[in-house]
């Protein structure tokens, strides 16, 4: 009995290890999101609280934690509270799974990445739940509409990553890192990268896919009746999504925790921090594509999915297979 | 070994409760939620003994899409109110509870059959041809199977589910008339010199458009 307690605390220190960081960054992430934006626009954006506004979102928080929490008289109350918890909750959790280093993951997994395809898919409950139970039109009309479109780019994700399981041949995010060690595979799988980018966009309803909550038709879609502390565990779990959706294509396409070259001044920096590395220029990325693109209309979003990325990531899985065969490439066997 | 069986019952218990709220609750959303609730309890089951594959699939496939269908099923018709009308007493000219019964039944003797089965189990273990080792991950065993063995059913089943895909597609298909259709390459690929022209206004005559 000594022996099982000890192994649940050396858990629990783990699981609040990497959790601890993971929110502190989202808090910081929100602060990066919006400076970025700023600068693009040529404003200054939040600078006033701490060096360079650094502590902006935890004000925010503070603000949030005090806030009057309001549940609608005709809600499904249960149901209504329950929502943003389901989507903090997977937000969070699919974290376990990503490998900072070698042999440092909390739950190193055969199917990793299935794993994390599965949370992200049902990502979709929390908005779908906390549509439904605000028993109001415009939260419905924004959840039905996410729904959709996380449904479809769904699909491609999936599509794009049999495409990188074709050249690894394992479902193992570490083996996934480690099968990239001579060639990272944003390099040959070009295409699929640009289209795993936008389809993240979409799956993450970031701009310019944000149809969900398109303020000027929809107030702000699933999240309109949510106030206080509720609001902002939405926000959270959409911004810990995003990071993590940053997280898989470091993992996936740019090489997880490997430096770029092997030499010397580059791979004395720690794994960790080249993952972190990355991850920041892919929301980077997200960001400036936030500040730049004006936001789609619904009918071309389903099409691109649908029409565009759905056929293109099939051609090429077809491809990979092809080559692989063609070559006697294909690993595992 | 005391965990594993204090888990294995949690999550048993949670997929039987949810099983039969599916069926007892009388809001029709919250009946989709319990049964999304049941799913995710029979992955967890079907991962404690070890076949991950399968409980990850389960996952994707029922939970990430059939499940989400469903709700949006549930949420835009209302079935709540055919479902009250269906177990009123003033129902008179339904036949849906004497089918239901039915399959019910068939189910019903189906399970009895499969527990029935147990019996013989260590019989069809001995009897199967593969031999099951414990070295090569489930996702490779079970790929190793079925491209191989069973690739003709396994693409017979995909034909089925294709089918009936195109099937569902047909019947409900109907050509609207009268609507504007948006392409956008047409949009975008719009020039100035086919949408503007010049044209000499003769004095009292005016000019006609879309002549």
């Amino acid at each position: 009995m000594d022996s099982y307690f000890s192994i649940l605390f050396t858990e629990v220190y783990k699981i609040l290890f990497l959790l601890v960081p993971v929110l502190v960054s989202v808090a910081m992430i929100v602060w990066l999101d919006r400076r970025v934006w700023a600068f693009v626009q040529k404003r200054r954006g939040p600078n006033v609280v701490g060096p360079f506004g650094l502590f902006q979102s935890l004000a925010d928080a503070l603000k949030y934690i005090f806030k009057e929490i309001i549940i609608p008289a005709s809600s499904n109350k249960l149901v209504f509270v329950l929502a943003p918890v389901v989507t903090m909750t997977l937000a969070l959790i699919s974290w376990a799974v990503i490998p900072f280093g070698e042999d440092f993951v909390l739950a190193d997994i055969n199917v990793g990445i299935l794993y994390l395809f599965a949370v992200s898919s049902l990502g979709v409950y929390g908005i779908i739940m906390g549509g439904w139970a605000s028993n109001s039109k415009y939260p419905f009309l924004g959840a039905i509409r996410s729904a959709a479109q996380m449904v479809s780019y769904e699909v491609s994700i999936g599509v794009i990553i049999i495409n990188v399981l074709l050249c690894v041949g394992s479902l193992n995010l570490s083996d996934i890192v480690m099968a990239q060690q001579n060639l990272w595979f944003v390099i040959p799988l070009f295409p699929m990268f640009v289209i795993f980018f936008i389809s993240a966009l979409a799956e993450t309803n970031r701009p310019p896919f944000d149809l969900p909550e398109a303020e000027a038709e929809l107030v702000a879609g699933y999240q309109t009746e949510y106030s206080g502390m509720m609001y902002a565990m939405f926000w959270l779990g959409e911004y810990a999504n995003i990071l993590l959706m940053c997280a898989m294509g470091a993992v996936l396409f740019l090489g997880g925790w490997l430096s770029p070259i092997d030499i010397f001044p580059f791979n004395a920096i720690p794994g960790p921090f080249w993952l972190i590395f990355k991850i920041l220029f892919l929301f980077i990325l997200f960001a400036l594509v936030k500040a730049t693109v004006p936001r789609y209309r619904y009918d071309q979003l389903m099409k691109l999915g649908w029409k565009i990325f759905l056929p293109f990531s099939l051609f090429y899985v077809v491809l990979t297979s092809s080559f692989l065969l063609y070559f006697d490439l294909l690993p595992g066997i | 070994m005391i965990a594993h069986s204090v888990f294995f019952y949690i999550f048993s218990l949670i997929a039987i409760v949810s099983a039969v709220m599916v069926t007892v609750s009388k809001n029709t959303v919250h009946s989709v939620f319990f049964l999304i609730l049941d799913f995710i309890s029979i992955s967890c089951l079907f991962i404690m003994i070890g076949a991950e594959f399968l409980g990850m699939i389960m996952l994707i496939v029922y939970v990430g899409a059939v499940a989400v269908l469903f709700l949006f099923v549930v949420m835009m018709l209302n079935v709540a109110e055919q479902k009250g009308q269906w177990f009123s007493s003033r129902w008179d000219g339904g036949t849906h509870i004497p089918v239901g019964l039915l399959v019910s039944l068939i189910i019903f003797f189906e399970l009895i059959i499969v527990i029935g089965g147990w019996k013989y189990k260590p019989d069809l273990l001995n009897s199967l041809s593969l031999n099951i080792s414990t070295e090569v991950t489930n996702t490779k065993s079970i790929g190793n199977v079925l491209y191989t063995d069973y690739i003709l059913l396994f693409q017979i089943s995909g034909m089925i589910l294709l089918v009936a895909m195109i099937g569902a597609i047909v019947l409900t298909y109907r050509e609207r008339v009268g609507v504007k259709r948006q392409s956008y390459v047409k949009q975008i690929s719009r020039e100035r010199a086919e949408g503007v022209s010049l044209v000499e206004a003769e004095k009292n005559k005016g000019v006609k458009i879309d002549a």
